[in-house]
C-alpha cells in the first residue's frame, strides 16, 4: 500500500511570519505529521495575525491580503479566519503548551522524544530563553533533526538582528535593482521573495537530512539563515560585480538582452507582458499584429536596432495592446510563438482555466472559516500526490490527539493541564 | 571527503538554463554525483549567458553557467541519434534520479519520457521542470521569467497605484522554482528509498509562483474569503514611518507604524514632540498634518545618518530595518564573509572569482565545492568507459555525431 513520503515523520512546528510556516507547510504536504506547537498566553507577532483581537475596523482599511478575512469580518476566532496565516497552514496539526512553566518543560520534551524534527525560525534570543538549543534537544532526542532559521545566523554580528523578508533582500542588493528606472528606490513596493527562499531551502535540508538519517542513523542541526538561501537569487547582479565589477542598476520591466515591457490592455488597469528574444519570435510577433507598417521600419530591422529603439517600440506596442484584452492577446500571441503573458490579479487567478485544470485550488473546510478554496503544493507527484488534506489548522485544534494519544495524557491530567492554561483553543479575551 | 547528506544518490540531470540546473545543484553540492547530459556542440545555453570575464564571451567562462553546474560531471549525447539513446538508456541502469526540464513533449520524441524510462527502471524519480508543466491548456505555452511573476506571482499588486506593475530582479522566479523543484524530487526520492516507489514529478514554474509565500497565496485566498481584489496601493495602512528613505550614503528600509511606535521613538532618541501617545493612535497614524510633522523631525535625522549607521541604531532599537546594499557593500561585509555566503571558486578557463556560497549550515554533512562546473563534455570518458565503450568507440561516436 502505498504512503505519502513522509507519513510516519513527526515534525514540531514552533515557526513564525512566513518563512519558516512555509518550509513546514512543505513537509506537511508531503505527508510528514506537523504539529505546530503554539501557546494560549503569549501570541506570535504576524503570524496569525497582527494582533488577538483586531479592532474591525482597523483590519476592515487593511488590503486584502491582511484584512482579507472571510466576509471582511474579523470575526470571534480571528486568528484562525487571517488570510495571511491560513493561505499557508493547510495539512498540520496544533497543539497548545506554556513552554515558560516546567510542566509546559515536561510537556515539549516528551512530544519531542516521539518527533523526527523540530523546525522554528524565532529570533535567537527567544529560544535561548526558552532554552531550547541543539544541545538540549539532543539530550532528549538523540537523533533529532533541528531546524534553525534566524534571519541572519545564531552566531556572530547580526545573530540578534531582526528582520522581514524586505530587509533581508534590501541587504543583499534586492534592494537597488529593481524598481522604476525613471524614479528613486524610495518608491520600491515591499516584497517578501525572501521568506519563500528560505521556507523552500528548509524544506529542502529536511528531507536531505532526513536521507541521511536514513542511511546512516544520525541526525543533526541545520542553521538556515533565511538571509543566506537569498544569496544564490541574487546571482546575477553578484556576478556581474564579480566578474567586472559592474553594479547591476534596475531595468524596470526590461530585460538585458531581450525586448521585454509591461503594457496597457483595454479595460480597467489591465496589462500584458511580453519577451521577444530570437528573430523567429520577433517575426511571429510582426506576423500577430497583422505586419503592420511600422515594424518594417529601419530602426527595427534587427534585434540591436530594436533594442537600441525600445522606447520607441513600446510606444507602438502600447498603440496595439491598449485595443486588446489581457487574456486574448496572451492568447492570440502564444498561438503565435511569442512568450506572452497576462498580469493576473487575484481574481484572474483564483479563476484561470490552466491552474483550475491542475487542480490547483482544492476545497477545504474548518469550524471558523467554512468551505474555501486553497492552494495546494508547488509540485505534482504521480503516486503520492501534495493534496491539500486538511484546511488551515486552528489554534488547539488538535490538543485531545496530541496529549491523548501521541503523549498518552490521562483524562484526568488532561484536565490539570487545560486549568493551568496550557490547554486551549482561545486567546484570553483581555489580549489585544 | 566528508560524508555528504546525499552521497551515494545518482542524478542523470537533462536539465538546462537556470531552474532544472539549480535544483541539480543543490543536489550535486550536497552530495549527489550529477552527470549532466549536454547536446553535443553548444551545451547548455546558459553557457551564453555571460557574465564573462571581461565581457568577451567564452562557453567555459560564463558566470552563471559556472555558479549553477558546481560539482557536476559533464557528458555530450545526441539525443536525436540512436546511439545516443542507447547510451542514456545504460546511464539510466544506475541511476535514482532524473531531472529534464525540456518543453514538454520533449523527452517523449526521444524515447525518454516517464513511462519508457519507468518501463526499465521503475523505481525511479523522474522530475521534469517547465514553465506551466505537463498538462493543463498553457502546457505549450512560452516563458520568461516576467511572464512567470505576471501568471503566477503578484506581479499585478507590485508597483505604484498610478503606474505600471513592477517585476522583481532577474531571474528571482526562476531560481524559486528550481529551489521547489527540490523539494518535490527529494520528496520523491525519500519514498523511492523507503517505499521503493518510482513516481513523476511534474514542476510548474508557474505554480511555484502562484504557490508560493510571496504573497500569491494570501491574496488569492483573501479573494476567496471577501471578494475583494488586492491592488497596488502607495499609501501604507500601517502608518509611519514606512518603507525605503534616502540617508547619507544611499537608501535605507524600515517599518514603523503604529504597532512598531515605541520603538520608532526609541530610535529617535525620544525626543520630546514624540513622547506624547497620541502619536501611536490609529487616527495619528492615518493624519497627513501628523504625518507631515513627523517627517520633518525624521527626514533630517535619517539624512544625517549612512545607511551603515542606521541599521545599527534602528536594530539596537528594536525596529525591523534594513540598508540598501549594493554589491559591493554586501560582497566588503565581515558578517557575510564570516558566514560563507560568499565562495571563492577556481576554474581552469575563467580563472578564480567570487560565487554565491554555501546555503545554509548541516552540521554533520557539509555544502563542499568538490568541483567547479565541467567544461563542455569533460567527463565523456570517465562516464562512458564503465558502460563498456572502449576509446576507439568513443572516437567513432564522436565521429558520429553522437557525443
Amino acid at each position: 500500500m502505498t504512503k505519502l513520503p513522509l507519513e510516519g515523520i513527526r515534525v514540531m512546528d514552533m515557526t513564525v511570519v512566513w518563512a519558516g510556516p512555509y518550509g513546514a507547510t512543505l513537509l506537511a504536504d508531503l505527508g510528514a505529521e506537523v504539529i505546530r506547537v503554539e501557546s494560549v498566553k503569549t501570541m506570535a507577532p504576524l503570524t496569525r495575525g497582527f494582533m488577538a483581537h483586531p479592532p474591525q475596523a482597523m483590519m476592515a482599511a487593511m488590503p486584502p491580503q491582511a484584512g482579507g478575512y472571510p466576509n471582511r469580518q474579523v470575526g470571534d476566532h480571528s486568528w484562525n479566519r487571517s488570510p495571511n496565516f491560513n493561505s499557508h497552514a493547510r495539512n498540520k496539526l496544533s497543539m497548545t503548551v506554556d513552554l515558560r512553566t516546567p510542566k509546559g518543560k515536561d510537556v515539549f520534551n516528551r512530544l519531542l522524544k516521539v518527533s523526527d524534527v523540530f523546525i522554528d525560525n524565532n529570533v535567537v534570543e527567544t529560544m535561548e530563553k526558552l532554552g531550547i538549543t541543539y544541545d538540549a534537544l539532543r539530550a532528549v532526542k538523540e537523533d533529532i533533526i533541528m531546524v534553525r532559521m534566524p534571519a541572519y545566523g545564531d552566531d556572530g554580528a547580526y545573530r540578534h538582528y531582526r528582520a522581514l523578508g524586505v530587509h533581508m533582500a534590501d541587504s543583499l542588493g534586492h534592494g537597488l535593482v529593481r524598481g522604476y528606472p525613471d524614479m528613486d528606490p524610495s518608491a520600491n513596493p515591499g516584497e517578501f521573495t525572501v521568506d519563500a527562499a528560505a521556507g523552500t531551502h528548509a524544506a529542502i535540508a529536511v528531507l536531505m537530512a532526513l536521507l541521511y538519517r536514513k542511511r546512516t542513523g544520525k541526525g543533526q542541526l541545520i542553521e538556515l539563515p533565511s538571509a543566506q538561501t537569498f544569496t544564490a537569487y541574487m546571482a546575477q547582479p553578484f556576478l556581474e560585480y564579480a566578474f567586472n565589477g559592474r553594479k547591476t542598476t534596475t531595468l524596470g520591466n526590461r530585460d538585458a538582452y531581450a525586448l521585454q515591457g509591461c503594457y496597457p490592455c483595454r479595460g480597467d488597469d489591465r496589462w500584458l507582458v511580453l519577451t521577444i528574444g530570437t528573430e523567429q519570435e520577433w517575426e511571429a510577433f510582426c506576423r500577430a499584429l497583422g505586419n503592420p507598417a511600422w515594424t518594417k521600419q529601419e530602426n527595427f530591422r534587427d534585434h540591436l536596432s530594436r533594442y537600441r529603439h525600445h522606447d520607441e517600440l513600446d510606444r507602438h506596442i502600447t498603440e496595439w495592446t491598449r485595443q486588446q484584452d489581457h487574456k486574448d492577446a496572451m492568447q492570440l500571441l502564444q498561438q503565435a510563438g511569442v512568450a506572452a503573458g497576462a498580469v493576473l490579479d487575484a481574481r484572474d487567478a483564483s479563476e484561470d482555466p490552466h491552474l483550475n485544470a491542475r487542480n490547483f485550488y482544492q476545497e477545504a473546510f474548518t469550524v471558523d472559516t467554512g468551505t474555501y478554496r486553497y492552494a495546494r503544493a508547488p509540485f505534482m507527484l504521480s503516486e503520492t500526490p501534495a493534496d491539500v488534506r486538511r484546511g488551515p489548522v486552528m489554534l488547539g485544534q488538535d490538543n485531545e490527539y496530541v496529549y491523548k494519544q501521541v503523549l498518552g495524557v490521562s483524562e484526568a491530567e488532561y484536565e490539570e493541564l487545560v486549568g493551568e492554561g496550557h490547554i486551549g483553543t482561545e486567546f484570553p479575551p483581555d489580549m489585544p | 571527503m566528508p560524508d555528504q547528506a546525499l552521497s551515494g544518490v545518482k542524478v542523470l540531470d537533462f536539465s538546462h538554463y537556470i531552474s532544472g540546473p539549480y535544483c541539480t545543484k543543490l543536489l550535486a553540492d550536497f552530495g549527489a554525483d550529477v552527470i549532466k547530459v549536454e547536446r553535443p556542440g553548444g551545451g547548455d545555453p546558459a553557457r551564453k549567458i555571460g557574465p564573462f570575464p571581461g565581457d568577451v564571451p567564452h562557453p567555459e567562462k560564463s558566470g552563471m553557467f559556472l555558479f549553477l553546474n558546481t560539482n557536476k560531471r559533464s557528458t555530450t549525447v545526441n539525443l536525436d541519434t540512436d546511439a545516443g539513446k542507447q547510451i542514456v538508456r545504460q546511464l539510466l541502469k544506475d541511476v535514482d534520479v532524473v531531472v529534464e526540464s525540456f518543453r514538454p513533449g520533449t523527452m517523449a520524441r526521444f524515447g525518454l519520457d516517464y513511462e519508457s524510462v519507468r518501463a526499465v527502471k521503475p523505481e525511479i524519480v523522474y522530475a521534469s521542470v517547465s514553465n506551466f508543466g505537463q498538462t493543463g491548456p498553457y502546457r505549450d505555452f512560452k516563458g520568461s521569467e516576467i511572464i512567470l511573476y505576471a501568471m503566477g506571482g503578484e506581479m499585478y499588486s507590485s508597483g505604484l497605484e498610478d503606474r505600471y506593475p513592477l517585476m522583481m530582479g532577474p531571474n528571482i522566479c526562476l531560481f524559486q522554482g528550481g529551489a521547489a523543484a527540490t523539494v518535490g524530487t527529494l520528496g520523491a526520492l525519500y519514498a523511492a528509498k523507503d517505499q521503493g516507489l518510482g513516481q513523476h514529478v511534474d514542476i510548474s514554474l508557474m505554480e511555484t509562483q502562484a504557490g508560493t509565500i510571496d504573497r500569491r497565496m494570501a491574496t488569492v485566498l483573501a479573494y476567496h474569503y471577501c471578494g475583494e481584489v488586492q491592488r497596488r496601493t502607495t499609501q501604507s495602512v500601517l502608518g509611519y514611518p514606512m518603507g525605503v528613505y534616502p540617508c547619507a550614503d544611499g537608501y535605507f528600509e524600515l517599518v514603523g507604524g503604529f504597532v512598531r511606535w515605541p520603538q520608532i521613538v526609541k530610535m529617535l532618541g525620544s525626543p520630546l514632540e514624540l513622547r506624547d501617545s497620541a502619536w501611536a493612535s490609529m487616527t495619528a497614524q492615518r493624519d497627513p498634518t501628523m504625518q507631515e510633522r513627523f517627517d520633518a523631525i525624521f527626514l533630517p535625522w535619517v539624512l544625517e545618518r549612512t545607511k551603515k549607521e542606521l541599521w545599527e541604531v534602528a536594530e539596537a532599537a528594536g525596529v525591523l530595518s534594513a540598508p540598501l546594499n549594493d554589491m559591493e557593500d554586501a560582497l566588503a561585509d565581515p558578517y557575510f564573509n564570516q558566514r560563507h555566503l560568499f565562495a571563492q571558486i577556481p576554474h581552469p578557463d575563467a580563472g578564480t572569482f567570487t560565487y554565491p556560497g554555501r546555503p545554509w549550515i548541516m552540521r554533520e554533512t557539509p555544502w563542499e565545492v568538490r568541483r567547479p562546473a565541467p567544461r563542455l563534455g569533460e567527463h565523456n570518458v570517465e562516464v562512458l568507459e564503465p558502460l563498456g565503450y572502449t576509446r576507439q568507440d568513443l572516437v567513432q561516436l564522436r565521429a558520429q555525431g553522437v557525443i
